[in-house]
């Protein structure tokens, strides 16, 4: 069984992306959209949180924030909006981390 | 005329996830036109504004990034940026757009607006203000 937690929210203004990743178990999927992108910067200190996570982003929400691939985490899954909604039909069920 | 004040503008959201900072960037813009020594700060996400390359054609909203380029010419030259903020998400002034302003006083030469600055320099001009403003 496995869950898509989406995390919306800036690793450095809430705790969600922290709380989040304490309620992560093996085979689940983590996906940053909006401000949680911020969290897929490498040199950033919330990239931590990611290590032996499988994670992905919203590619769109990381070009409209300016943060360039180049500037990501190793292993990130880059998706666009149709990506996301296949992340959400595969899962079994979905997190949102508000 | 009254006396000309100081006037702090102090931001502190990245642009897109709430509207703070389009609100401040709008307030900062009419309140230009009143001839007031206005500064703006950068803290925390709110160093996310100023970053460069931003492009929101596929995620559906408006890009207002260029606009900060305009501040120069509303005689908007003081913007600090905290050093530690920067640091702490992984970016360096490299990854922030260039704003600059001309001075007439110096036959137009071109000039950097963004001062970059430590927690503790940064408290020093917060405390050197007559107003502060919060986004």
């Amino acid at each position: 069984m496995s869950m898509l937690h989406v995390v919306n929210k800036s690793p450095y203004e809430r705790d969600a992306l922290a709380t989040c990743v304490g309620y992560y178990r093996d085979g689940d999927t983590l996906l940053l959209i909006e401000d949680g992108v911020y969290a897929a910067v490498a040199a950033g200190k919330a990239a931590a949180n990611l290590k032996g996570l499988k994670v992905a982003a919203l590619s769109s929400d990381l070009k409209a924030r300016g943060v360039g691939e180049d500037k990501l985490i190793e292993g990130l899954q880059l998706v666009d909006y149709a990506g996301f909604v296949d992340l959400v039909a595969t899962a079994d069920r979905v997190q949102s981390w508000l | 005329m009254s006396a000309i004040k100081k006037f702090m503008y102090v931001n502190r959201r990245a642009p897109y996830g709430t509207i703070y900072a389009w609100e401040s960037l709008e307030v900062v813009l009419i309140g230009a036109a009143f001839d007031q020594d206005v500064s703006l700060a950068f803290i925390g996400d709110g160093v996310y504004q100023l970053t460069a390359n931003q492009d929101t054609t596929g995620a559906g909203f408006k890009n207002f990034s260029p606009t900060y380029a305009a501040l120069g010419d509303y005689e908007v030259t003081k913007v600090y940026v905290e050093k530690e903020s920067l640091e702490e998400r992984g970016l360096s002034l490299d990854d922030l757009q260039h704003l600059t302003w001309e001075d007439e006083d110096e036959d137009y030469a071109e000039k950097d607006s963004i001062r970059l600055v430590s927690r503790a320099e940064l408290a020093e001009v917060l405390a050197d203000q007559d107003v502060l403003f919060n986004f």
